[in-house]
């Protein structure tokens, strides 16, 4: 393909991108670039052209061995769920900005560990763009079928102006903004929507080759069988090649958490930690599958070309060599997506570092003390500005030097390994409070030491001097010293050599020194906040101890050299808002020390923040026994303050439940005075017609008539049964509603029960000619109490006798068994309940507004004692609904 | 003049002395068993008098009362509450609703009969 198309197709495509990344960051809030997918398919920004081209080579010259630097990860990925979250959270309160922040912040904003760090990130990071550029490059001469790679003078080599463009696309979105806790959400969709374009294009080449090219898996297997050395590439030699696997699985374990552009997608660019969740299970099929294909391209590619093109670049010189450049197209704009990714993310990344913990707190302070905040804002834009284009030159320089020898494959691993130093300060760190900053550095220092003493000096020296003595014999000659096989371990690859050692004397180291000195009591403040960041986290503010005189408005000057006036105004505002300080408070506290150093952290970098915050104010030193003491203090407070809430929610709830209890006896004391009024009338109306009656009696004896007179003394009978009969029900309803009536349960025969309620109604019923039927005959013992049983019929056949028809009027009385219960039913065919009378028949004194009866035979009380016999009984009682004429009361007994 | 009354209440004893005594004073008596009928009669006869219980089927004492003072041919008639209900807030209620008197059960028939003829002159 021609020089310019290629040019053309690389121009497009970064339009495309930057076309992406600016609707991304103009609709920040849209759920199109907030969801755990692009979170997850940001993470993929882990396969770069390493994986896209240096997993094929691997696998065509040693086999499965492309295989660890994925699993790591894999096996990281479950424990995301604990560790990234918890340093998710960290990194949200403290507005951390990159990995050196965050390690600076734990061992208590320590100026020098950050730049360290940032040193070590470099370190790590620069060889590792060059192999992204080295990647760009060679591609682009094999796309271009131009003879050598690179060409004499920079000017010419399109490898410069690939990596100029990626400088200039990452500085765009990289530094719009000088606070860069700020979520950088444009890169963050490019790189998500690249992860796809690289996975898929990857696929569509591993299925074009193993498929279109080759008849299948089974196919491409069968013809690489035949090959020489095919058992030494698909098996691992041993215990030996075990232990490789075992480090070189742990070394990018590490990796996936402290690689910069790892810890930028993963903590500072979350947006939610739910989103870790999917993560924690697509990441790892992100990764599978993007592995899913390697060993067949590489098998295909050794069958095709034999040891005559680099297996690196087989997904690419297949397709040409098929003639195919559209695949081959295709495959190229897909590593070139991961190029760009990786070098965008790492770049930016490095950029933050760069500018908030090596030069900001090494020389700019003083100087941003004294500008106007638009002008700081430019000059930190500036630096990071700077900052990316040196890191891209300055890697582009390391690929032409040093990078064209070497593998991709054995790039990779030397970063890795570098930025692996950082680990023991990392992980130990964020579990132990004791890590010290001391053992920190001294650790740092020496692994990374060690690391290029083993693994970067003899490729350096062997590129410089042309002599692999160094390699060969050992420094000084001494044996013990040899760089790839220190103290005579001589069965590891180089850079699993390299990592067991550098890791080993640096976790020693780190230990050591952190057990033997004691961090200041700033140090030990921060390492209790990140190691019990679960209970710092509620404490917020007040979580920093400190101890001095400060000014409200000193703080408020620095500030606004950094946020302007305004936002400096309104975070002070809602500072004291927030704690319920008054707006004119003068003096300052601990929290808002901790709140300034928090407000700048994300614009200069915790170190320097701390730095800037501590020149205006007059510090005391706090003992660490005082240290210590006041954050068990706060501890306890949190604790007794949950106490409290509990309590108070105690108390509400009991109160609530008075409450409740006070309205239950208020209806119930309303209850029992309508019940008392109810009794109250019906016991008067008999008496008002006795006394009436009598009266009239004695005072009108002579004159009255005699039948008058019969009929007044047959009155006064009447009402006299009337008011015994009331009383009784009265002690009966009383006895049963208040539950002190026992029964007296006996085995009995119902039948028995029935015949005599009938006895007892037949001579009432006769009067009326109504006939009362008794339709099961069959006798059935079980267990009640008759007398009361007896009252429940007696009660409703008087009342159904109340309501039936003279002469024509019939009684129907029936019982079967039902579900574990006897069912009793008295029918009549009387005028009926009507709808709206039914909800009510059983309660107390209810009487029928269409009740036309003789007022006399009925206390109001019958059907209300009735229900409560039955209900003592554990039966229950209903009125039958579908009954067309007439009324039929339904009640059961339970047998058992 | 014959004087004419009514008494509204649903227990058949009570009304049965009530209206022995009254008839003995000469009156003219209606006998209803509950409101309805009872605004039934005051249409047709218009009495003098309405001996009104409060606690009754269909229509009660309060509502027949205030039915009663809507009529313009019953301006006339006087209305006795004559009930079991003897708190005093059922009293003020009575009186408030417009009763000319309210008496309370159980009563003395002498002093029912003194207390309408009372009112009546």
């Amino acid at each position: 393909m021609n020089n310019y198309a290629l040019v053309v197709i690389i121009v497009i495509y970064l339009s495309v991108l930057f076309y992406i990344a600016f609707l991304a960051e103009k609709r920040k809030k849209s759920k199109w670039v907030n969801n755990p997918y692009v979170y997850t398919l940001s993470l993929a920004v882990y396969c770069s052209a390493w994986t896209y081209y240096g997993s094929v080579g691997i696998a065509a010259d040693s086999g499965i061995e492309f295989l660890p630097i994925y699993l790591g990860p894999v096996i990281a990925a479950p424990l995301w769920i604990l560790v990234l979250r918890q340093v998710i959270r960290i990194s949200n309160q403290h507005k951390i900005s990159s990995i050196a922040d965050f390690i600076s912040l734990r061992y208590g904003n320590n100026r020098f560990l950050g730049a360290l760090v940032t040193l070590i990130c470099l370190f790590g990071t620069i060889p590792y763009i060059s192999l992204q550029l080295k990647a760009v490059s060679e591609t682009f001469a094999i796309m271009s079928d131009s003879s050598s790679y690179v060409s004499t003078r920079i000017f010419d080599d399109s490898t410069f102006y690939i990596a100029l463009l990626l400088a200039v696309f990452a500085t765009f979105f990289g530094t719009q903004k000088a606070d860069a806790s700020e979520k950088y959400t444009g890169i963050i969709a490019s790189v998500a929507f690249e992860s796809i374009l690289k996975l898929v294009f990857f696929l569509i080449i591993g299925i074009y080759v193993t498929y279109y090219l080759f008849d299948g898996t089974s196919d491409i297997y069968n013809k690489i069988a035949t090959t020489d050395n095919f058992n030494e590439l698909t098996m691992l030699s041993g215990l030996e090649d075990g232990f490789n696997w075992f480090f070189l699985i742990a070394l990018s374990f590490m990796a996936i958490f402290l690689l910069p552009r790892q810890f930028q997608v993963s903590v500072l660019e979350n947006n939610r930690e739910k989103h870790l969740k999917k993560a924690i299970w697509l990441f790892p099929l992100y990764l599978f599958l993007f592995n899913l294909f390697v060993i067949f391209i590489a098998w295909a590619g050794k069958i095709t070309f034999g040891d005559n093109a680099n297996a690196e670049y087989y997904s690419l010189l297949l397709p040409i060599e098929n003639s195919n450049t559209f695949l081959a197209s295709l495959v190229f704009i897909g590593g070139f997506s991961a190029v760009i990714s990786m070098v965008v993310v790492s770049t930016l990344a490095l950029s933050i570092m760069v500018s908030n913990n090596l030069i900001i707190p090494y020389g700019f302070l003083d100087k941003f003390i004294k500008n106007q905040t638009e002008r700081n804002a430019k000059s930190i834009k500036n630096i990071r500005r700077i900052s990316i284009f040196s890191i891209i030159i300055i890697a582009y320089f390391f690929y032409i030097t040093f990078s064209k020898e070497l593998s991709l494959y054995s790039i990779g691993l030397i970063s890795f390994t570098v930025i692996s130093q950082l680990a023991p300060s990392f992980f130990i760190g964020l579990y132990w409070n004791r890590g010290s900053s001391k053992g920190a550095i001294i650790g740092i220092i020496i692994g990374f030491c060690i690391s290029i003493y083993t693994l970067v000096l003899p490729f350096t020296l062997e590129a410089f001097t042309g002599s692999d003595d160094f390699t060969q014999h050992g420094l000084y000659g001494i044996a013990a010293l040899k760089p790839y096989a220190l103290f005579g371990l001589d069965f590891l690859r180089p850079p699993a050599h390299a990592f067991f050692w550098s890791i080993l004397f640096n976790m020693l180291a780190y230990l050591f020194f952190s057990v033997i000195t004691k961090g200041n009591y700033r140090e030990r403040n921060y390492a209790e906040m990140f190691v019990d960041s679960k209970n710092f986290t509620a404490l917020q503010d007040s979580a920093l101890v400190w101890k001095g005189e400060a000014y409200v408005a000193d703080i408020k000057n620095v500030l606004v050299r950094f946020l302007g006036d305004y936002k400096a105004s309104r975070a002070l505002r809602l500072f004291f808002t927030k704690y319920k300080l008054p707006q004119d408070t003068q003096l300052a506290d601990a929290r808002l020390i901790n709140f300034s150093e928090k407000l700048l952290t994300g614009s200069i970098g915790s170190a320097s923040a701390k730095i800037l915050i501590a020149s205006v104010v007059k510090e005391e030193q706090i003992s660490l026994r005082e240290v210590l003491r006041i954050l068990e203090e706060s501890k306890e407070n949190i604790v007794s303050n949950k106490i409290l809430i509990q309590k108070s929610d105690e108390l509400s709830q009991l109160s609530s439940k008075l409450k409740d209890a006070n309205q239950e006896l208020v209806v119930k004391d309303k209850q029992k005075d309508e019940f008392l009024d109810s009794v109250a009338h019906e016991l008067k109306t008999p008496i008002t017609g006795i006394r009436a009656a009598t009266e009239l009696l004695m005072d009108d004896e002579d004159d009255m008539p005699k039948e008058i007179k019969k009929q007044f003394l047959k009155n006064i009978l009447q009402d006299s049964d009337r008011l015994g009969r009331l009383i009784n029900n009265i002690l009966d309803f009383e006895k049963l509603e208040t539950g002190r009536l026992r029964l007296n349960m006996e085995y009995t025969d119902i039948q028995e029960t029935i015949n005599k309620a009938v006895a007892n109604t037949q001579h009432i019923a006769a009067k009326k000619g109504i006939i009362i039927h008794i339709k099961n005959v069959h006798r059935f013992k079980l267990e009640f109490d008759e007398d009361r049983i007896l009252q429940v019929f007696t009660n409703l056949i008087s009342n159904a006798i109340k309501f039936c028809e003279p002469k024509i009027g019939r009684i129907e009385i029936d019982y079967k068994l039902g579900n574990n219960a006897l069912e009793i039913s008295v029918t009549d065919n009387g005028k009926g309940i009507p709808a709206e009378d039914i909800a009510y028949v059983f309660d107390k004194f209810y009487q029928s507004q269409h009740q036309n009866t003789i007022k006399p035979e009925g206390s109001g009380l019958g059907l209300a004692i009735t229900r409560q016999i039955i209900e003592k009984h554990n039966g229950k009682i209903w009125t039958d609904k579908d009954i067309k004429i007439g009324a039929k009361f339904v009640f059961t007994l339970p047998i058992s | 003049m014959m004087h004419k009354i009514l008494i509204v209440d649903d227990e058949p004893n009570i009304v049965m002395s009530l209206e022995y005594a009254f008839k003995k004073k000469g009156f003219e008596v209606f006998i209803a068993r509950d409101g309805s009928e009872a605004l039934e009669i005051v249409e047709n006869h218009i009495p003098d008098i309405v001996l009104l219980d409060i606690m009754m089927p269909n229509v009660d004492g309060y509502q027949t009362l205030q039915q009663i003072k809507n009529k313009p041919l019953l301006q006339a008639t006087k209305v006795v509450f004559l009930t079991a209900k003897n708190r005093a807030s059922d009293i003020e209620k009575g009186l408030k609703l417009g009763a000319d008197k309210y008496l309370t059960k159980p009563f003395s028939i002498k002093k029912i009969v003194s207390e309408i003829q009372e009112l009546l002159t």
